[in-house]
């Protein structure tokens, strides 16, 4: 009977936009929002998003190459490359998960597909870590390393990552509506996963069982994909496109699936 | 589905009087329904509503409460019945005015009518563009400006971008913030947020306009301009009208037709001067 209902409701939106043109417009409106709000009454304004990756890593590789010496060539863009790869998802999946508790007021006060309020997030998120590839441009400057076509794959990664970020942020968001604990908790499950992922360090440095199950973590795969493609000259295989493709597609396939089945709850709980 | 529905519709209509002369009104160039409404699609369809919030469920905020809930057997309990079977059908040209106590349901059945929230079961089918002027201001953000959150709100409401720009100005003009509008709304007084909020809102000539009576925003100049807003919409667009208030009078004033929503059921539907005077009759017992 659901259905019937939401079909006939959205015809009257038809009259005057289609569905999805009014609701891309609300997505950039919402990420437009975001950006005026994250940069207000800075200075140095969206050069934060260049600056932020690039002091994080000059403090990372001080440490890291001090500390414990890694036989590593091009280190500092092996860092950065890692890092923003792994901040994009992280920071993408922790405003997912909060955005439909945020967007609570919104949510009683009109109609709306709610599945906006996460995606915008992880649009935000996409667009910042574009900027900060200007960082990356730098660091390759500085370390002169010369950029090769296989830079093109670039959209491809960005596409994998964007699916598989957008289904872990809309398991998140509706999973968190009902339990906040979900909240807390991810927050130790990331910083879990970013030192289980071989950011920092050379995967070798990894024992046997981590290594084999080093195949698992998407993170790895697609940060794998990133260097291959940014320092280590190589053309990313069938297999691992494969790989990459096939982990966002069930985990994006996962997350709508929880959020499609729960969202009309979400009023009741927020 | 349609022609099954039709059918059905003619047997669910509710069982109450509905005297003929109720469009009689002041020889306003009404698209005049007749009563039977024959033939006649409705333009909301309230199909057997039921709304149950479970309020156990509702402090539920973490697993361990959650568990100690199922641990408890607890889980299922305490049911609230907002809405019990609300059948009602409102016609194009209708204005019809929700009248009930405070928690009767009103407010409930138009959040379900505006697509707000979902009937636990039944339905409600609308056609046309609709306006909700339940909570205004949507999304908008004290540290915006009022021209960024003209547009994120048009935006939220379904409107395009083109459509903002062409009537930015009206929006500005009517609610009359035209020296600030390059100011953070934070800096604004809350009367002149509800005017923005209003200007927004019913900028469009929507087919149909749900009105909660919380919208008593603003200085009295203000209130005015925003009846006249309301009856230019009804009187010459034929904005179907729906009305929600406690006060008998202004439903009067507004409406053609009513419904009285006790406990969550209908308690009575039909002319608004028999509906209203049933309702203060029982009121100051």
């Amino acid at each position: 009977m659901s259905t019937s209902h939401t079909a006939a409701r959205k015809q009257g939106r038809t009259t005057q936009v289609s569905e999805f043109t009014h609701n891309w417009f609300v997505l950039k409106s919402l990420v437009t929002r975001d950006f005026k709000l994250k940069y207000r009454r800075s200075i140095l304004g969206v050069l934060w998003s260049v600056l932020n990756p690039l002091l994080m890593m000059v403090v990372l590789t001080a440490v890291f190459s001090y500390m414990f010496r890694f036989q590593i060539d091009h280190y500092p863009l092996y860092l950065i490359l890692g890092q923003i790869m792994f901040g994009m998802m992280q920071g993408a999946t922790t405003s997912a998960m909060n955005s439909i508790i945020d967007a609570s007021s919104m949510l009683k006060k009109i109609r709306i597909e709610k599945m906006v309020f996460p995606l915008e997030k992880v649009l935000f998120e996409l667009v910042n870590f574009a900027i900060s590839l200007i960082a990356v441009v730098i660091v390759m400057v500085y370390l002169q390393v010369m950029p090769t076509w296989l830079m093109l794959y670039l959209p491809l990664l960005l596409v994998y990552v964007t699916v598989f970020t957008a289904g872990l942020g809309l398991l998140l968001s509706s999973l968190a509506v009902f339990f906040r604990d979900v909240i807390h908790f991810w927050d130790v499950i990331c910083t879990m996963w970013m030192y289980a992922t071989p950011i920092f360090y050379p995967i070798e440095m990894l024992p046997d069982w981590m290594l084999s199950a080093m195949k698992f973590n998407p993170m790895w795969q697609f940060i794998t994909y990133f260097r291959d493609i940014f320092m280590w000259n190589t053309a990313p295989s069938l297999k691992l496109n494969l790989v990459c493709l096939g982990m966002a597609a069930i985990t994006f396939a996962v997350g709508l699936f929880a959020f499609r089945k729960t969202e009309h709850k979400f009023i009741l709980y927020v | 589905m349609t022609e099954a529905t039709d059918a059905k519709q003619d047997e669910q209509e509710p069982a109450v009087a509905e005297p003929a002369d109720t469009n009689a009104a002041e020889g306003e160039p009404a698209p005049a329904p007749s009563d039977s409404h024959e033939g006649e699609e409705p333009i909301v369809e309230i199909n057997h509503v039921h709304m149950v919030f479970n309020i156990a469920n509702q402090q539920l905020n973490s697993l361990k409460e959650y568990f100690i809930a199922i641990a408890r057997h607890q889980l299922m309990f305490r049911e609230f019945v907002a809405l019990d079977d609300v059948t009602l059908n409102i016609y194009p040209g209708e204005r019809y005015g929700f009248v009930g106590v405070n928690g009767s349901g009103k407010s409930t059945l138009l959040k379900c009518i505006a697509g707000v929230l979902e009937p636990t079961t039944g339905y409600v089918r609308t056609r046309g563009s609709m306006a909700p002027l339940i909570e205004l201001g949507a999304g908008f953000d004290m540290e915006l400006t009022a021209r960024e959150n003209t547009y994120l709100n048009g935006a939220l409401l379904g409107y395009s971008k083109q459509f903002i720009d062409e009537h930015f100005d009206d929006i500005v003009d009517f609610a009359e913030v035209r020296d600030f509008i390059d100011m953070p709304l934070k800096n604004y007084s809350s009367g002149m947020v509800a005017r923005i909020a209003f200007a927004i809102a019913t900028v469009t000539e929507p087919d149909i306009l749900v009105v909660d009576e919380a919208l008593s925003v603003g200085d009295f100049m203000f209130q005015e301009k925003c009846e006249k807003r309301i009856d230019y919409l009804v009187h010459e667009h034929g904005t179907t009208l729906l009305f929600v208030s406690h006060i008998p009078d202004q439903v009067r004033r507004v409406c053609n037709k009513a419904l009285w929503l006790d406990h969550g059921k209908v308690k009575m539907v039909g002319d608004v001067n028999e509906v209203c005077d049933a309702y203060e009759a029982t009121d100051h017992q």
